[in-house]
């Protein structure tokens, strides 16, 4: 038997982390790309019991290696139930049956906000990102959100160009106002490091960072005034266990799922 | 009774100019060569309705056929972007082209309105987005027990709906099983059909969780074996992922693109 190497890329580290906030028990609705992966992960490791839903109407997918699109055979053919994409929105989703919702994001903001609409103005964007999908009711209808995502600059926002899914609004106290359901994202995870919300505000707030990174790292590559809390942990690294299952998945899809 | 029709006669009869047309298959069974189809017998000013255009719509909008979009999800799943797509609307290459944005949940709730013929869905969303401000087809509603603000959206009522699924008979009653998306609905809601399948059968065997679509709600029937290639249909073929990596670059430049289209669907 061959030791794992226990040297680990930043995005390991991101999945590593991003599973470790899933618990055993959760039913999580699951976006493709890095919640994916984090949600697989987390299955094969500590949290056996995790019910995974993806929106193309597999509920209880069981994927012996990663899905290489929301819609990939595998999750059907390991569901527990398959179900039509009006059932997975309207039974599953809307009325709160689902704990976490895992998001991933192409700009997020200070409140928690998340687009992947366009860049730039809407009626002559920059870039023109997919759009919505399922995330607007993910991010409204789940318990909680987790949204996991790689961390610069660009990425993390004063202000998203546009709400194509709601955190805790633009001035960080929507999500009471309008009545949403759910809790919102409690939990954001980088391959830097980790935030949650201010209780009182509700803005992110550095919480941990990864082994090895900075606060000034992780300042640098936010595209606002990043507060850091007062008890900032630092995140265990990976551990064999949880490196060996992500590469043996990762080894397993044969393809780079990309994002 | 649905006719069973070769997909160019089935495309010739049941698309217009102009129409309204939606390709359904959720990632499975995805109906790529009636798209196809469509680019060859060189269809305008198409508004498409689908809640993910993806490797299907990206070749029928760089191909010039659309004019409009109403979507959820526009991307290359498991890859990235979609290019003919995104110079579209960037650029307006080869033609400006409008787009209507939803939700999943709003595109997925439109169909179930258009297939119980009611004028507009209700649903708990959009709420707190900045899609209502860009996207007319979104409004509030009060519900009239409760008093609760909830969202409204039309109604979808395309022309012609078109999907895969992997087996008919040959009175053109539809089998459809594995993940179903939105299919049903879709054909439902819409005034015409076309199902590609992958074989015209002599009786339909039962298959665990498997839905069919009776003969008399299906306008054409045409036999086309790997017609949701890149795509697959669970029991026939599996997802050629290498295909939608490869799209990437087919799809990244015009004349990359347009040599494609030539090469590939014009022939």
């Amino acid at each position: 038997m061959t030791e794992t190497d226990l040297t680990y890329t930043t995005d390991e580290m991101m999945s590593v982390a991003a599973a470790r906030a899933l618990y055993d028990g959760a039913s999580c609705f699951v976006g493709i790309g890095l919640p994916s992966t984090a949600a697989n992960l987390a299955r094969r490791t500590h949290a056996a019991n995790l019910t995974l839903i993806y929106e193309a109407g597999a509920l209880g997918a069981k994927p012996d290696r990663l899905p290489l699109s929301i819609g990939d055979g595998i999750l059907g053919e390991t569901a527990d139930a398959v179900v039509s994409v009006p059932e997975v929105f309207n039974y599953w989703l809307q009325p709160g049956r689902i704990d976490v919702g895992f998001l991933g994001a192409a700009q997020l903001d200070r409140f928690a906000n998340i687009n992947t609409t366009v860049i730039g103005e809407y009626a002559s964007p920059k870039v023109r990102l997919p759009g919505a999908g399922g995330a607007p009711e993910i991010a409204a209808s789940c318990r909680e959100v987790f949204v996991v995502v790689r961390q610069s600059r660009r990425t993390f926002v004063e202000q998203v160009d546009f709400v194509t899914s709601v955190g805790y609004g633009r001035d960080g106290t929507d999500r009471a106002r309008l009545g949403l359901p759910g809790a919102g994202p409690t939990l954001v995870v980088t391959d830097l490091g980790i935030m949650r919300p201010d209780r009182e505000t509700n803005e992110l707030v550095l919480t941990g960072v990864h082994p090895g990174v900075d606060v000034e790292r992780v300042r640098e590559a936010t595209g606002w005034d990043l507060r850091v809390a007062p008890d900032l942990a630092t995140t265990p690294a990976p551990t064999a266990t949880e490196l060996t299952t992500l590469r043996e998945l990762q080894a397993a899809t044969g393809t780079d799922t990309g994002e | 009774m649905a006719e069973v029709v070769s997909l160019a006669e089935a495309v010739r009869s049941a698309v217009h100019d102009g129409d309204t047309l939606a390709l359904e298959g959720f990632t499975h069974l995805i109906p790529v060569a009636a798209g196809q189809e469509i680019i060859r017998q060189r269809r305008r000013d198409l508004t498409l309705v689908r809640m993910t255009p993806d490797i299907v719509y990206d070749q029928l909008i760089g191909a010039g056929c659309a004019r409009k979009l109403i979507f959820s999800w526009g991307g290359n799943p498991g890859v990235g972007s979609l290019h003919r797509f995104r110079d579209a609307v960037q650029n307006g290459w080869p033609a400006p082209l409008e787009v209507e944005e939803h939700s999943h949940a709003g595109m997925a709730n439109r169909y179930v309105a258009g297939a119980s013929g009611l004028p507009f869905a209700v649903l708990r969303g959009y709420a707190g987005t900045d899609l209502p401000g860009v996207t007319s087809t979104i409004k509030q509603i009060t519900c009239p027990f409760t008093g609760e603000e909830l969202a409204a959206v039309p109604a979808l009522n395309p022309d012609v709906a078109i999907i895969h699924a992997q087996r008919a008979d040959r009175a053109g009653n539809v089998q459809i099983w594995g993940l179903v998306g939105v299919q049903k609905e879709a054909v439902l809601a819409s005034a015409h059909s076309i199902v590609t399948v992958e074989e015209v059968v002599d009786e339909l065997t039962p298959v665990p969780g498997a839905i069919v679509l009776p003969s008399w709600a299906v306008t054409y029937v045409a036999e086309v074996p790997g017609g949701a290639h890149p795509s697959y249909a669970q029991g026939y073929s599996d997802r050629d992922n290498t295909y939608y990596q490869a799209w990437d670059a087919i799809s990244r430049e015009r004349d990359t693109f347009e040599s494609w289209v030539s090469r590939e669907v014009l022939v």
